[in-house]
């Protein structure tokens, strides 16, 4: 007797694919059709306010035009030094909070949660925040500088290309550190002790055990972290928009408040997009390196035990 | 030379004394075993002398210093984990060489000592390997390998082979003992595996609560138990002991069997004293099935209960004083339960107990 063969739909080959399926129409929907959109834009004219312009093909010329654009590549620079500083000084803020939480016993659950009070602000509001605490006349920051006699004049933070840098990564460690003491701290309570005791008998001091026990065993950690934290650091915009809006005179310009005056103060969208491609291809590169470190770095850690 | 010295060692957590004050001798290039029931403070003990916990009160000597307030790395001890606490990030190479390293040693001569410890272990085909791709008994013996090639004063162990199936345990077990013959070192090694205890020790130490019960050589504490813990402990099936009365030479079982009081004991009991009557299961032997006839023997008869055949003799049980009592049968032949035997009770073997101390009335 010869049994039919079932639907396709029913057949055991495809139900993952039937079953993935609203989340793979979510996905085409939300982000590959405006990603396809926009990367289409890339090589056009299109302006905002003259929708037609959408239709104007100009191949690769908005390339053409950034790549010879020396704002652009000011603030292509800048970014890669904003990321590689901001998340550097993360990392070894958030290992020295992780160290020393792990350390006390006594009100270490009420630290830990203190401690994520600055991932629950909007990052508009730490910009906000911290152009208040940063402004030249008012700024409790000056104010306090004054009242203390160490400084008589008021200090141009926000101003100053290098204190406006500055006053940027400040508010950006701040918002973020959180993310790497948090993740790290989940990593030293998974921490074997064993290791580390062997490690002292075997003639390790405190440093020597950190070095060689510690820290190869938090790299996984201090890589997700990482990787996450190049995902979403583009959030940073808000900061920089809110406390200097990229200038003055685009001292504290990144890719990112560049992209939105091209696409929205002047309306070059075409341009705009070209650019946010670039930024892309960027925060993939930072992902993709800080992922298969993290892979490489995982692979002993199988056999922890 | 590493002479270890414990001078009434307390270990208090918080309020909780978990180690009251313990004193031992541990002689150079001794093999010392501490054995224990879970709990009664075995690695809290070793710990101390490794250094990685404090002393709450007492003195620990190391080849004379006292090392009370010395770190771990200053001890020039090596331990090994239960848990093996291999370097997951290092290959085998590194793990073995890593004191070494730290020591800052000619990395000629750690190439040799790692070399020579591959050898002595059998390590050498593993050498590039990194420990998630070792089994059990490999990273077992890396573990010891990383405790070797530092020519420590002093090795300890806390329960090396508790996580290997019996099998390989065996194996294991026979390879430290060589190795201890080979390089000669002082060990302390803790395990709650009596047979381990026996087989590896020089001498033995027997815990409980914190408190030492017992030190002495295997055969000592198995043939001298000071007290019923001891007895109950080392010996396995474990010894049988019966309560009974001393009454006018002779030790009465409450069911109203009677033996005569072991004539080296006889002056140590009085007439009216309550004790425990001890005899291990070798000396309960149905007639003609014994090892060793002769000697101060009395006669029982007793119903067998349940026996197990092991091969070359079978384990009899039966009751005495309402309790359940282990014999054995040697040259075995089938036993059917219910079966009445006249049973040899081999008396110079036999201890007895003080009922209320549960110490060895011999040792008075
Ligand atoms: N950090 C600690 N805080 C409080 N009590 C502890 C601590 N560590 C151990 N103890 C207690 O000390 C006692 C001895 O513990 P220890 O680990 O020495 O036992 P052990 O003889 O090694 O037992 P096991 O055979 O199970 O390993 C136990 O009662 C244990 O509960
Ligand atoms: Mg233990």
């Amino acid at each position: 007797m010869q049994t039919k063969r079932p639907p396709f739909w029913q057949r055991e080959k495809y139900t993952p694919y039937l079953l993935l399926l609203p989340a793979i129409l979510t996905i085409l929907f939300v982000v590959l059709l405006p990603l396809i959109f926009s990367f289409y834009t890339s090589f056009t004219g299109y302006r905002l306010i003259r929708p037609e312009s959408l239709w104007q093909w100009v191949g690769l010329r908005n390339y053409e035009r950034i790549f010879g654009d020396d704002d652009f590549w000011a603030a292509f620079v800048r970014t890669i030094v904003f990321l590689t500083i901001a998340l550097n000084l993360e990392f070894l803020l958030g290992l020295g909070i992780a160290l020393l939480i792990n350390k006390i016993t006594w009100g270490q659950r009420t630290l830990r949660t203190i401690m994520m009070f600055p991932m629950m602000f909007s990052p508009i509001l730490v910009g906000y925040q911290f152009k208040f605490v940063f402004n030249d006349n008012i700024g409790i920051l000056n104010n306090a500088l004054e009242s203390l006699g160490l400084s008589d004049g008021a200090i141009p933070w926000l101003v100053d290309t290098y204190l406006a840098n500055f006053a940027i990564i400040f508010a950006e460690v701040w918002m973020s550190t959180s993310v790497f003491a948090i993740l790290l701290l989940a990593g030293l309570f998974a921490m074997p002790r064993d290791p580390i005791e062997a490690a002292k008998v075997d003639g390790c001091n405190a440093w020597q055990v950190f070095r060689h026990i510690t820290l190869p065993f938090l790299m996984p950690f201090v890589f997700i972290a990482m990787t996450i934290r190049s995902l979403d650091v583009a959030r940073a915009y808000d900061i920089v928009d809110v406390m200097t809006g990229g200038g003055p005179a685009g001292r504290t310009e990144l890719l990112w408040t560049l992209i939105a005056r091209t696409g929205y103060d002047n309306a070059r969208m075409g341009q705009a997009n070209a650019m946010g491609y670039i930024s892309i291809i960027l925060s993939i590169a930072f992902t993709y390196y800080f992922f298969t470190k993290l892979i490489a770095s995982r692979r002993y850690m199988g056999g922890a035990d | 030379m590493a002479e270890i010295t414990l001078d009434k060692v307390v270990k208090r957590y918080g309020k909780l004394e978990v180690v009251h004050g313990i004193d031992l001798k541990i002689a150079h290039n001794e093999f010392v075993v501490l054995v224990g029931p879970s709990g009664c403070g075995k690695s809290t003990t070793l710990r101390m002398i490794a250094g990685l916990e404090d002393i709450s009160d007492g003195a620990i000597r190391i080849g004379g210093d006292v090392v009370n307030d010395l770190p771990p790395r200053k001890r020039n001890i090596s331990m090994v984990f239960q848990n093996y606490a291999l370097y997951p990030h290092m290959s085998v190479r590194e793990n073995l060489g890593f004191g070494l390293k730290i020591a800052k040693q000619d990395p000629k001569m750690i190439e040799e000592r790692v070399a020579e410890a591959a050898e002595t272990l059998g390590l050498d085909a593993l050498l590039d390997r990194t420990p998630a791709e070792l089994s059990g008994g490999q990273r077992q013996r890396v573990a010891m390998g990383r405790a070797i090639v530092r020519h420590p004063e002093a090795f300890l162990f806390d329960e090396p082979l508790s996580n290997l199936d019996a099998k390989l345990r065996v194996q294991m077990r026979t390879e430290i003992k060589k190795l201890h013959q080979k390089v000669k070192t002082t060990v302390v090694y803790v395990t709650h595996d009596q047979v381990e205890a026996m087989t590896l020790a020089d001498r033995i130490v027997i815990m409980r609560d914190g408190n030492i019960e017992q030190v002495g050589t295997p055969m000592e504490v198995f043939d001298h138990p000071l007290n019923t813990f001891v007895a109950s402990f080392i010996g396995s099936p474990p010894m049988n002991l019966l309560p009974a009365t001393v009454r006018g030479g002779a030790v009465h079982f409450t069911d109203g069997k009677s033996l005569p009081v072991p004539s080296r004991l006889a002056g140590k009991v009085r007439d009216g004293q309550e004790v425990t009557f001890g005899l291990r299961p070798d000396d309960l032997t149905p007639q003609g099935h014994g090892i060793a006839e002769g000697g101060e023997r009395a006669q029982m008869e007793l119903e067998v209960i349940l026996s197990e055949p092991l091969g070359t003799e079978t384990i009899l049980y039966t009751t005495i004083a309402g309790q359940e009592a282990q014999g054995k049968m040697y040259g075995p032949r089938p036993v059917s339960p219910g079966e009445r035997l006249v049973f040899d009770v081999a008396l110079e073997k036999a201890h007895l107990f003080d009922a209320a101390t549960g110490r060895s009335v011999a040792a008075d």
